[in-house]
């Protein structure tokens, strides 16, 4: 048992490295087909061994240290932000069980029950790897995208959370895995709540620190942000890091809205197929969002920083209250608490009835 | 007042509508204008394996001519130095020995002839000013360097060799000069 969950922790570890490091490749390939370039495709066939090129550059640098920084902290900023964003990959559910060598194996190296708070609480955490990072650079640029990162993660992770509260309203459960099974085949939340999706997607970019949210690290006014004073490999833990958060926060959305690894007449396969073929649809959404992502950052220019405080604060949040409280109605509504023909005792019972109801 | 162009538009700054606050719209709109983009053909030129076509025209590197005999044109008169406004051009002449008639067309050539590539400006006025045309530039790209005595160019770059004559028929045509 602990032996199959060390190789799924060490599989999930390589695979969000990879797809991190080809989405570095990835985000130039896409940069240059919206703007009818080319990309890099000079480093082996069409450029595919650009990121290990761009690796084998980062490491090669001198491993610089400002004198008057606060050496430990300004070591510990890149670790902290890689280490959130690798761990949250823990309680992604990729798909259900596979049968290998007779053994059932669960696709999930942990399936706690208050995944989603866990989430949530890392999530806070990230936010101390680029407070850190900047402070302990000891320079004002790095202090303004340090304190504009934080800001800006606080802000929009109260619409997050409200936005997660919504749809753990309509399932019942904070376990990822009871979330992803409670959309099976096409009775994705997206479809019932494209509200909180909307708002979740948007929050979801603002955490990630990504355009048109990227204000932290913008180059143009804080020469680069948080990360100004930072070079080789530590500067590649911060960009990496990004692209590792960017992974997960897709999965995290297709878990929560996109049905996770359920897809249409999955009722037709069983067993090793199915898992099989829920991780390629896993996958596919998660590609798909991550070029979304992508396609968003070279589409929208970026916000000014009080307009991004208006967007949270009075637009966002409101909206994901509003959603929460029609959700709520709709929920007492359905399941009879308005009427006083039954009163059901079990708040489990409630809550499977509010979910067929509400699904149907 | 008269408008110049019939690019110009009446602007407003009426309150946006509920619509266009809620941005979302405009959002979308734009990103299916970068998603059109997405299977638009690039128009890189791969420049290593593929080259651009140069017009006739194109001022590149310069070459001095032989005559159909193979002797230099240039005389060294220095009237390509006096037109250059980079002052990239220096030589030195000298007086043809006898028994060097095939080598040099007239009496006096250029011992030395140098030009500063980093200077030159390629605006051929050098080419302009040869009265023997001796001095034509081509579409010949000039190469990158590691050190700046690498661009000064001598002789032994810039006249042609016997074996690969620079075709130049193009620019005479193209240029204003109609007849030797």
């Amino acid at each position: 048992m602990f032996l199959e969950k060390l190789i799924l922790v060490v599989i999930v570890f390589t695979i969000s490295l990879v797809i991190a490091m080809y989405a570095t490749y990835f985000e130039r390939k896409v940069a240059a087909w919206l703007q009818d370039r080319v990309g890099p495709d000079r480093a082996g066939p069409f450029g595919l061994l650009q990121p290990l090129a761009d690796g084998v550059k980062m490491f090669m640098k001198e491993d610089f240290i400002p004198k008057n920084s606060d050496k430990w902290l300004f070591i510990m900023g890149p670790g902290i932000a890689m280490f959130t964003a690798l761990i949250t990959s823990t309680i992604i559910p990729w798909g259900p069980n596979l049968n290998v060598f007779g053994r059932d194996v669960v696709l999930q190296v942990a399936d706690f029950n208050i995944g989603i708070l866990f989430i949530l609480g890392v999530l806070s955490i990230g936010v101390y790897g680029i407070m850190i990072g900047g402070w302990a650079s000891n320079n004002k640029y790095s202090l303004f995208g340090a304190i504009r990162a934080s800001s800006q993660m606080i802000s929009y992770e109260l619409a997050l959370g409200i936005t997660v509260i919504t749809i753990v309203m309509m399932t019942g459960s904070l376990s990822l895995r009871e979330i992803v099974e409670s959309q099976h085949g096409m009775n994705w939340n997206i479809f019932y709540q494209p509200v909180a999706f909307l708002v979740f997607f948007i929050c979801s970019l603002a955490e990630l620190n990504r355009a048109p949210f990227d204000l932290p690290e913008c180059e143009s006014e804080l020469i680069g942000g948080y990360h100004t004073e930072y070079g080789s490999m530590k500067l590649g833990f911060f960009l990496f890091a990004e692209y590792i958060s960017m992974f997960v926060s897709s999965a995290v959305i297709t878990v929560l809205f996109l049905g996770g690894y359920n897809f249409p007449g999955m009722d037709h396969f069983s067993g090793n197929t199915l898992a099989i073929l829920s991780l390629l649809a896993f996958f596919g959404k998660i590609f798909f969002f991550i070029f979304v992502i992508m396609w968003i950052r070279w589409t929208l220019p970026r916000f000014r920083f009080d307009q991004l405080m208006h967007l949270g604060w009075k637009t966002l949040i409101p909206v994901a209250l509003i959603n929460l409280l029609v959700t709520g109605l709709v929920i007492a509504f359905t399941s009879g608490w308005m009427t006083k023909e039954k009163q059901i005792s079990s708040v489990d019972h409630q809550v499977e009835k509010t979910e067929i109801i509400v699904k149907r | 007042m008269e408008h110049l162009s019939n690019r110009s538009k009446v602007v407003s700054d009426k309150p946006m509508t509920f619509m266009e606050r809620l941005y979302l719209p405009a959002i979308f709109a734009g990103m299916m204008t970068t998603l059109k983009h997405l299977f638009r053909r690039h128009n890189t030129i791969k420049y290593p394996e593929e080259q651009r076509v140069f017009a006739p025209v194109y001022r590149g590197m310069h070459v001095l001519k032989r005559d159909e005999k193979g002797r230099e044109n240039c005389t060294a008169c220095g009237l390509c130095a006096v037109a250059c406004p980079a002052e990239a051009i220096t030589m030195v002449a000298a007086e043809r020995k006898p028994g060097e008639e095939n080598l040099y067309r007239e009496e006096k050539y250029a011992e030395t002839y140098e030009i500063n590539m980093l200077r030159c400006i390629f605006c051929g006025l050098c080419e302009e000013a040869c009265p023997k045309e001796a001095i034509f530039l081509t579409d010949r790209i000039v190469p990158t360097e590691f050190e700046r005595d690498d661009f000064i160019y001598g002789k032994d770059l810039l006249v042609e060799s016997m074996d690969h004559r620079i075709d130049i028929t193009k620019r005479q045509h193209t240029g204003k000069r109609s007849d030797k």
